[in-house]
């Protein structure tokens, strides 16, 4: 093997090795981010806007983004229940 | 050859709103955090997923400010970095022990994933069939016989084929290093 610039073979490998992919559905649900970003800006501006749609949110969270015609995915739930505790 | 922008490029990308550029930036870059959360921290799979999303979604909302498109890898380490022993500091509220991680330790770890990047660079941009060989061998720990079934090739010329590629692989990286070398 030949050392060159510091990465010979055998060091490529060894390097190659330290990143494995990350699971597929974690690099799925970042990938979604930017559709679940624009849900949650439609959910919190009606949430500002409709007193009746923001008393479901707190009563029941999950149900009321399905209800809204949304999946609510852990991330979405969780970050609406931050920017909720803002309205 | 395959052609493979640079991360100032896919930031810039991003930047834009163009939806693929996403895509290529989460794929880029998620074994990098990954192997922070798992490698550097020792992350339990959940907290490590916690880490992991909460990254990307403060990437995806903060990549506006981010003041050199250039430096998005090293931002990305100290933003990983940061919300890892942000969580293992919350998991010791509930299982009191030494909650911040051995600094040193932790930094030889970050040193090599980034040293590991950029072979990962380099293997992107020698393209395919190199990097499917090599992923699969080296990142995906199959074997010769596996990749051979998939690759339609005998398990014996997959073993002359990984040592073509890494020979690829470094002299792509001899060529970058040449290159950034000052005149």
């Amino acid at each position: 093997m030949r050392e060159m610039n510091g990465f010979d073979e055998e060091r490529i490998g060894r390097l190659l090795r330290l990143l494995p992919p990350a699971p597929e559905g974690w690099v799925r649900a970042a990938q979604e981010l930017p559709a679940a970003r624009a849900a949650l800006d439609e959910l919190v501006a009606r949430a500002e806007q409709d007193s009746a749609f923001r008393l479901q949110l707190q009563a029941d969270l999950e149900r009321a983004v399905a209800d809204a015609g949304y999946e609510p995915s852990p991330f979405i739930v969780s970050r609406l229940r931050r920017l909720l505790k803002a309205v | 050859m395959a052609v493979e922008q640079t991360d100032a490029q896919l930031v810039s990308r991003c930047r834009q709103g163009d939806p693929e550029a996403w895509n290529e930036f989460v794929e880029r870059f998620s074994r990098y955090v990954f192997a922070i959360c798992s490698r550097g921290f020792r992350l339990a799979e959940p907290d490590a997923e916690d880490v992991f999303q909460e990254v990307f979604a403060r990437a995806f909302e903060r990549l506006a400010d981010l003041r050199s498109d250039d430096a998005v890898r090293p931002w990305l380490a100290q933003l990983t970095r940061r919300l890892c022993i942000d969580k293992l500091r919350l998991l010791a509220r509930d299982t009191p022990s030494d909650a911040d991680p051995d600094e040193r330790e932790v930094d030889d770890v970050l040193a090599a994933l980034d040293d590991a990047m950029t072979v990962r660079a380099a293997l992107d941009k020698v393209g395919d069939p190199c990097r499917e060989i090599l992923d699969r061998f080296f990142c995906r720990d199959e074997s010769y016989r596996t990749i051979g079934d998939v690759l339609d090739m005998p398990a014996g010329t997959v073993a002359s084929r990984i040592s073509r590629c890494l020979d690829k692989v470094r002299s792509e990286l001899d060529g970058r290093s040449r290159g950034s070398r000052p005149s």
